[in-house]
Order: C-alpha cells, then sequence, then structure tokens
C-alpha cells in the first residue's frame, strides 16, 4: 500500500496520511510543525499522524529538512511553532516516558569504537533500563551475521557492520517507535532484506517507524510523506 | 540511580581500554611538581613555603588538561544524543560523567599528594592537610569544570575559551586549598578554609550538574 502525498510548504496545509487504526492508543502525531534553520524556513505548517503498525517513509532532495523533521519528532530539537505528541500528549510534558518508548538512530552511529559490539549493546541497555541477559545480546548480534565478531572493539568493524549492531539494538531496544535517519546506508543487499524483515517484524508487533531513505523501500504499510 | 552507575562504568572501561589520554593529566601533574624542587634548589624552607601553591597549581592546570574530554567525544561520535533520548533525566547522566571524571583526573592527585610532598620537605602534618584540601577541592575543580566543558561543546578552538571561562571560577578553590596547608605550617588554625572548601563543594554539588546538563541539551539542539 503506496500512498504518496506530496508535502508542499504551505502555511496550515494537513497532510494526512493516516489510515483508520484499530488502536488509538498507540500514535505519534504532529500539528502544524514550522521548522527554521538559519535565515531559510524548510517547511512550515507540516501535521502528520501515525498509529500503530505503520511506517512513514519520509522522502525528498538533500537539505530539504527531513533530518530536521526527525529531530524535532524525537524532541532533541524544538520546533520553530507547532507541537509533537505521543498518545494524545505533548511529547514535552513527560519526555522520559515518551524516551522509553523512542528509538532515534541518527547519521553518526553513537557506538563507542574502543568498547566491543556486545558492550555497546549492554550499555545501551543499561542506560536504556531494558533487561538484556548475554544470551539475548549474543543471539541479535548472530541474527545479524556477527557472530565471531561479538568480542572485536567497534573500531574493527566495517561501517556495514556497524549498522548491523545497529540493528542488534533495535531488536534489543524494546521501543513501540522507531525514528530512523538513512538507515539503508552503508547496508549490503542482504543486510538491506534482512533490516526490510526486522522493520516488517516491528510493524506486525504493533510498533511505529518512521525512516528516511533515498532508496524504495519494500515493507508493507508504508506511507511516504514527500517533503 | 542505576544509570548514573552505568554512565560511570561505562566511562571508567573507555578510560581502561585508552589509558595514555588519562596517564597524560597525571604525569603533568607528576612532572610539574617534580621539576620544581629540581629547578628551585635544595633550599628545604623556601620549597616547604612554596609547596602548597605549587602542588595546587598543577593540581589546577592538569585537571583543565582532561577537561574537554569529558563530554567531547560522546558529542562527536552521537553518543551524547543517545543520552540526552534516553529513559533517564540528563541531570543524573552528566553527574555521572562528572564522578567518572573526577574518579580517573581528580582522585589519582589526592592518592599521588603525600609522594609529591615528600619532595618538597612537607611534615606529616601538612601532608593530610594537603591530602584533605585536595580530596575536597579536586571533585569542585570537576564540577565547574563541567560547565565549561559543556558550554564550549563543538566550537572550534573550545579549549582556549574553556580555560577563560573556568580559571576565575577556580581561583577561590585555589586560595584556600593552598592557604589551608600554608596556614597549618605555621600554625594556624585551618578550620575556616576546610569550611569554605566544604561550602564551595556543597554549592557546586548543589547547582552544576542541572547546569551542565543544561548546556549540554543546548549544544545537542
Amino acid at each position: 500500500m503506496h500512498a504518496v502525498l506530496r508535502f508542499k510548504p504551505q502555511p496550515y496545509m494537513t497532510a494526512n496520511i493516516s489510515p483508520t487504526s484499530s488502536n488509538p492508543a498507540m500514535a505519534l502525531e504532529a500539528r502544524g510543525l514550522c521548522c527554521v534553520r538559519g535565515e531559510r524556513q524548510l517547511f512550515a505548517g507540516l501535521s502528520l499522524s501515525l498509529t500503530a503498525g505503520h511506517c512513514l517513509h519520509v522522502r525528498g532532495e538533500n537539505g530539504v529538512g527531513k533530518t530536521s523533521l526527525l529531530r524535532i519528532l524525537t524532541g532533541l530539537s524544538k520546533p520553530e511553532s507547532g507541537e509533537v505528541l505521543w498518545n494524545n500528549e505533548a511529547i514535552s510534558v513527560d519526555p522520559l516516558a515518551y524516551h522509553r518508548e523512542l528509538l532515534f538512530l541518527g547519521h553518526k552511529d553513537a557506538l563507542k569504537e574502543d568498547l566491543t559490539a556486545l558492550e555497546n549493546l549492554q550499555m545501551y541497555a543499561a542506560l536504556d533500563d531494558v533487561a538484556l541477559p548475554d544470551e539475548k545480546a549474543l543471539a541479535a548480534l548472530w541474527r545479524f551475521g556477527l557472530r565471531g565478531r561479538e568480542n572485536l572493539p567497534v573500531n574493527y568493524l566495517s561501517a556495514g557492520q556497524k549498522r548491523r549492531v545497529l540493528m542488534a539494538r533495535m531488536l534489543t531496544r524494546q521501543a513501540r517507535l522507531w525514528i530512523l535517519d538513512e538507515p539503508f546506508n552503508a547496508l549490503d543487499l542482504q543486510a538491506v532484506q534482512e533490516l526490510q524483515d526486522l522493520i516488517g517484524e516491528h510493524l506486525s508487533a504493533g510498533g511505529l517507524v518512521i525512516l528516511t531513505s533515498h532508496q524504495v523501500v519494500s515493507i508493507s504499510n508504508v506511507q511516504v510523506l514527500e517533503l | 540511580m542505576n544509570a548514573m552507575f552505568a554512565i560511570i562504568h561505562r566511562d571508567l572501561l573507555l578510560v581502561m581500554r585508552r589509558k595514555s589520554e588519562v596517564l597524560t593529566a597525571v604525569f603533568f601533574f607528576v612532572v610539574v611538581t617534580s621539576l620544581f624542587p629540581l629547578g628551585i634548589g635544595a633550599d628545604p624552607a623556601l620549597l616547604k613555603k612554596i609547596a602548597p601553591g605549587v602542588i595546587w597549581v598543577a593540581a589546577l592546570l592538569s585537571t583543565l588538561l582532561g577537561l574537554h574530554r569529558m563530554f567531547a567525544a560522546d558529542y562527536q561520535d552521537g553518543a551524547l544524543e543517545q543520552l540526552a533520548l534516553s529513559p533517564q533525566p540528563m541531570v543524573l547522566l552528566v553527574a555521572g560523567k562528572i564522578i567518572a571524571h573526577w574518579i580517573v583526573c581528580g582522585l589519582p592527585l589526592v592518592v599521588l599528594a603525600p609522594i609529591i610532598g615528600i619532595q618538597f620537605d612537607l611534615d606529616m602534618d601538612s601532608l593530610y592537610v594537603l591530602m584533605a584540601t585536595l580530596l575536597l577541592g579536586t571533585p569542585v575543580l570537576s564540577l565547574l569544570g563541567s560547565i565549561g566543558a559543556a558550554l564550549t561543546l563543538g566550537l572550534r578552538g573550545g579549549s582556549v575559551l574553556m580555560s577563560l571561562l573556568i580559571l576565575p571560577l577556580y581561583i577561590p578553590v585555589l586560595i584556600f586549598g593552598a592557604g589551608a596547608v600554608y596556614a597549618n605550617s605555621v600554625g594556624l588554625n585551618t578550620s575556616g578554609h576546610f569550611s569554605l572548601l566544604g561550602a564551595l563543594l556543597i554549592l557546586a554539588l548543589a547547582f552544576v550538574p542541572w547546569v551542565s546538563a543544561a548546556a549540554v541539551k543546548i549544544a545537542i539542539e
């Protein structure tokens, strides 16, 4: 199902890309977002809503504001105007509760180069307050082709292998909402397929995914937002 | 609270993997304080008199040497964003990073101080006072330094600006820290110095983590 909506930066235009949902509780909604970088207004009046089990693919040229939009949705940046709501509550009201449900992976992999892949997973599990027994962490790394490399410091891994460690983190994080900035970068064809499978599993388990990518993604339940 | 221990554990583990960076600061402290007696000559009275000042200035500068690393690495590889997005209060995480910094950069100075003090012919009593002032003072240095480290995140030439921002704030710690050792050596009461150092520590503990956490959030926005 591909519903393409072309978003033009007009004030108060609504791009409502959410079909009716059976579970209204798990929902991310943005109302009238406006983003200004320096002198330039990237977008204004951007509204969207996404419900459980759906994926939003944000597309657009370089510099059009995809990453800025994602950062606003995570709460890392504040929009010039407008608000982001999680389960009908503004994310600024209880940011910690929102962060518990959220996994954001940006351009930078945020892996500590001197720690091993396993230690990185365990470290983030401790910080994210997620129980992660060793077997589970190892199983996640093995699933993404890192068997035998789990005890290597991350700076010995290639760019694609680092993204695979992040895929293991996605699997173990237990977050409902994934916000992924260019998740398919540096991945080989097989890993792209594995990541699409992983996202598919997450969606069918009732999760929400927002991602940016220049590639065509073949995941079911995808809506496209053209910035 | 678990998150704070997790971040302390993580930072100490990272330090253990890359020891050279930390040893630089401690090595600097040892070298500077060892060169003074060699340069000035064997005049016990003079050495005794300058010892508190020299040791405290060296402690202060060696703390400054390692400060920029407190948040910079995490800022560059994106880990700071992940910390800000973790379901933990940012204040706790920043406090954890400050504690880890003190364990790595402050605690060794306290432990090394008696050995350094012997080179300056300090007596037992002065050594105890010196250690006690460093024990109270170096956490203040780490705490205040975290504000500078957080405010200068992502700036080019940030470490010069950080020194300019932070050194004036360090001066009271230096005055009361070195002053206590000197007062003790001339037989004066040191309780006033210790009370003021303690007050500085409590004040810094009460306010600095919040200030630094706010500065970090501004930097990653």
